[in-house]
């Protein structure tokens, strides 16, 4: 293009370094707590720093963590999928419905993400074809898919997985490593590449900060959210292999009040629960957090009512306290 | 002192030295402004100038670093919004908080309603006192009306009603017009000058000159958060006024340029489109290098008919080309694509996306081209968002910020820059220069002259007469959905705008409009 005679005004691309982006950010104030939580674990248990305790202390968020990085990507954009726990009941019912009639791991893996998948797009459907709220389609669904495991199991139980199925939950990668530890890595880079990394990340942040704005900048706002439910869904699907696989067995309460857990651990990650931003590494610091937590405390002898008392004590305080930070700095400064 | 107030009386409210900084700028500096009973005060200043920091220090929403409020010559501190409303100062403006779903008495009436002895609001005479207040200023709606349901005139109205109904001694009147049709603008005059045969002190703010010498007393100018100058509007003309806003002589100049030329090759033809309910038979044909003005009344469906050319509602009929091709557009992405962008009127709605940093906001829809297979590539990113932002001129501390934390006018420029930067055949701009300052409309023209000039098709969708004439080569003027007339050449006027655009057909007597 031709020049103009305007002079040419100097903008630079960015105003701090990254070191300073770097220990202003979330992700370093909630390393810090991990790191802290981590010291205190090793003082007040002596079983605390043993390998073999921590490697069992990982099946605390491995499956829920999953979850949370799709979801993530879909509080990012402004939506959210309460329905999750109950696609993994659902899924788990198809499962072992699939066992009774002799199915190998193979085609029982393939029926779990299916259901996963397709619970996802149901949800997509009603979200982004009619146009109707995340929150209150995903509570419906909450309900259906788990009343439809009970329909099927009512109070008996799915046993009698193949052996082989078992590698999923239990099997170990190398020493202390296992499979669901493995699975639990690769997501995680999975997802991490996919948010900060791709054209699609970048739209997901456009769509959760304006929606408007997005959809006239053409971007295809629709298929990215019909996208976002069903990588939800199957990672849903993937977390309920895990689990079946981990338990032996499937009973229509499985996973129950899992969803909860999981936007916990989101928007203890940072994710703002309003949309627009968040990272992965921070669910993923967030994820280690709650883990590090539920162990200690368990070591510790503490009871599950307490625990959820102190996860629910340190998700408030965790995102309180920068807000309250910035109001006495303020003070300070009037 | 007095000589300050050769004719009007003393002022109501006098701000004197007033100092705002905000970290980093100094928005005010040691200003003044004087409102008197039953004038009209024209605070004029570019964007920038301080006018909307005086205006949210007069509101209470601003506390200043500096300087003295006086009511009656008392000096006062409004501590809060409510101080200040107390008082008796109130605002109208496009952003007057106002509540959808509740009535127009409720609107009126809310926060000081009439209680009934038990402490209940008593709605009978809620609704009596509403209906007095709509009957005053000549509303043509009931009290019992939903807001939502009113359109953006009536609900000007309803501030204002609401302002008369606190008693309000003070009324500050924010671009009261920008969003209204020339009928509406004059009755909101006639309303200002009931206003004013009570005794109320106003503050019009507005970018428009004809308004300020139609309805003002008096002026004052701020020019970079400090004072100017002021005085009565009778001893000044326009010309001198612009100088003491901008420092220096600036008429309203466009660009010379060519029209494109006749031999000019056909870049988008479309035919028969229309729309259940805003629009039916829109057609035309657009050239190479030229600017298309669309000029009608608000409400005649300009803008409906753009966003359904840009994809974003569904057209029920019709057709459009691109350069002899049929094209089938379905959404903004679908448009991007086929070389068609939309720079909309509601820029932070629909234009930036607040939150993401500017040169996101630029790359957007550049993606695929700064992206490798999909994958980000930030180097590129930058790349395209410093040639762009450079040739826009923005103003920004860094390609990072947020460009929610820019002023409207660099908003704007970010929103025309993330479309150029995908290198379009044909921009649609939305009333591209409503409510940005003198300077820069200059610069947007210039800017849209140059566009032209390099073979891009312009659409531009303006309700100000002067710069349709100024800028377009040819006028196609809308009224109710359809298209009332195309206009070119000498018969580019402003009476056969509003002729067409009111549906005048025949009368040569035309009043003004």
């Amino acid at each position: 293009m031709t020049d103009t005679a305007t002079p040419m005004r100097h903008v630079p691309d960015r105003l701090h370094g990254r070191a300073y982006r770097t220990l202003r950010s979330w992700e370093a104030l909630l390393l810090a707590v991990a790191i802290g939580i981590f010291i205190l674990n090793s003082f007040a248990s002596p079983y605390f720093l043993d390998p073999w305790n921590l490697s069992d202390a990982t099946f605390n968020f491995t499956e829920k963590a999953m979850i949370a990085f799709a979801m993530a990507l879909l509080i990012i954009s402004g939506e959210i999928d309460l329905s999750v726990a109950s696609i993994i009941a659902l899924s788990s019912t198809a499962m072992g419905l699939a066992a009774q009639y002799g199915a190998e791991t193979p085609v029982l893996v393939l029926i779990g993400l299916s259901i996963g998948l397709l619970c996802g797009a149901f949800n997509a459907v009603f979200v982004t074809i009619l146009g109707l709220p995340s929150i209150v389609v995903t509570i419906g669904t909450m309900s259906l898919f788990r009343g439809i495991s009970y329909i099927i199991l009512g109070d008996s139980s799915f046993q009698g997985y193949p052996s082989s199925f078992a590698w999923f939950g239990q099997g170990y990668i190398y020493w202390v490593f296992t499979v669901e530890m493995l699975l639990f890595a690769l997501i995680a880079i999975a997802y991490y590449v996919l948010l900060h990394r791709t054209n699609f990340g970048r739209a997901v942040y456009a769509i959760g900060n304006n929606p408007t704005g997005a959809l006239f900048s053409g971007i295809r706002v629709r298929r990215v959210k019909f996208t976002l439910f069903l990588l939800t869904g199957l990672m849903s699907g993937v977390a309920a292999v895990c689990l079946t696989s981990r338990l032996g067995s499937t009973r229509p309460s499985i996973a129950s009040g899992m969803e909860l857990e999981v936007v916990t651990m989101v928007v203890l990650g940072g994710v703002n629960i309003l949309g627009g931003s968040g990272t992965i590494p921070g669910v993923v610091i967030a994820a280690f957090v709650m883990g590090l937590v539920t162990f200690g405390l368990g070591l510790l002898n503490v009871p599950g009512i307490v625990m959820s008392i102190v996860i629910g004590l340190l998700l408030i305080g965790v995102i309180a306290l920068p807000r309250l930070w910035t109001l006495v700095a303020n003070r300070r400064k009037a | 002192m007095n000589e300050r107030y050769s004719r009007g009386g003393s002022p109501v409210v006098s701000m004197d030295d007033i100092t705002k900084i905000f970290p980093g700028v100094k928005a005010l500096d040691r200003v003044r402004l004087d409102l008197i009973p039953g004038e009209v005060t024209a605070l004029v200043g570019e964007n920038g100038a301080g006018k909307s920091t005086t205006v949210k220090i007069l509101t209470g929403i601003y506390t200043p670093d500096g300087g003295t409020i006086r009511i009656d010559g008392e000096p006062v501190t409004f501590a809060t919004p409510n101080d200040a409303a107390r008082a008796g100062i109130t605002a109208i403006h496009q952003e007057t908080v106002l509540f959808d779903e509740l009535s127009v008495a409720e609107n009126i009436f809310i926060g000081h309603a009439p209680r009934t002895p038990w402490g209940l609001i008593d709605r009978s005479a809620m609704h009596r006192a509403a209906h007095d207040l709509i009957e005053e200023i000549g509303a043509p709606f009931s009290t019992r009306t939903l807001l939502r349901d009113l359109g953006i005139a009536n609900r000007h109205l309803v501030a204002i009603a609401r302002a008369l109904s606190v008693d309000a001694r003070v009324v500050i009147m924010d671009e009261p017009t920008a969003a209204l049709s020339h009928k509406e603008i004059e009755e909101l005059y006639a309303l200002v000058e009931t206003l004013k045969a009570q005794g109320k002190a106003i503050l019009f703010i507005s970018h428009k000159f004809d308004e300020i010498f139609r309805i003002a007393d008096r002026y004052t100018v701020f020019r970079d958060g400090a004072f100017v100058g002021d005085g009565r509007i009778a001893d000044i003309d326009e010309n001198a006024l612009v100088q003491m806003m901008v420092g220096r002589s600036v008429e309203q100049i466009f660009p010379t340029r060519a029209p494109a030329p006749d031999s000019s090759e056909t870049v988008l033809t479309v035919e028969g489109y229309s729309h259940p309910t805003e629009f039916a038979d829109i057609g035309f044909d657009l050239k190479r290098g030229e600017i298309l003005g669309f000029y009608g009344l608000v409400g005649a469906g300009r803008s409906e008919f753009m966003q359904a050319l840009f994809g974003i509602t569904k057209p029920s009929a019709g057709t459009c080309r691109i350069e002899g091709a049929e094209c089938t557009i379905r959404s903004p992405a679908d448009a991007v694509d086929y070389g068609i962008v939309y720079v909309p009127e509601d820029r932070g709605k629909q234009g930036a996306v607040i939150g993401l940093p500017i040169f996101q906001n630029i790359t957007l829809p550049s993606l695929g081209r700064t992206s490798k297979s999909g994958f980000l590539r930030l180097a590129e990113e930058f790349a395209l968002a410093r040639e762009y932002s450079q040739r826009l001129d923005l103003r920004a501390a860094a390609l990072d910020q947020d460009v929610g934390t820019l002023s409207g006018g660099n908003q704007q420029k970010v929103v025309i820059a993330k479309w150029l930067a995908t290198q379009p055949k044909v921009i649609i701009l939305d009333e591209p220069t409503k409510g940005i300052d003198i300077g820069s409309k200059a610069a947007v023209h210039e800017f849209m002259a140059e566009l032209a000039a390099q073979g891009l098709s312009v659409i531009m969708v303006s309700s100000e007469i002067p710069e349709v004439i100024g800028m377009a080569d040819r006028v196609i003027v809308m009224r109710d959905g359809r298209i009332a007339a195309e206009v070119t050449g000498d018969d580019l006027t402003p009476e056969t705008l509003v002729r067409h655009a009111a549906g005048i057909t025949e009368t040569p007597q035309l009043q003004e409009a």
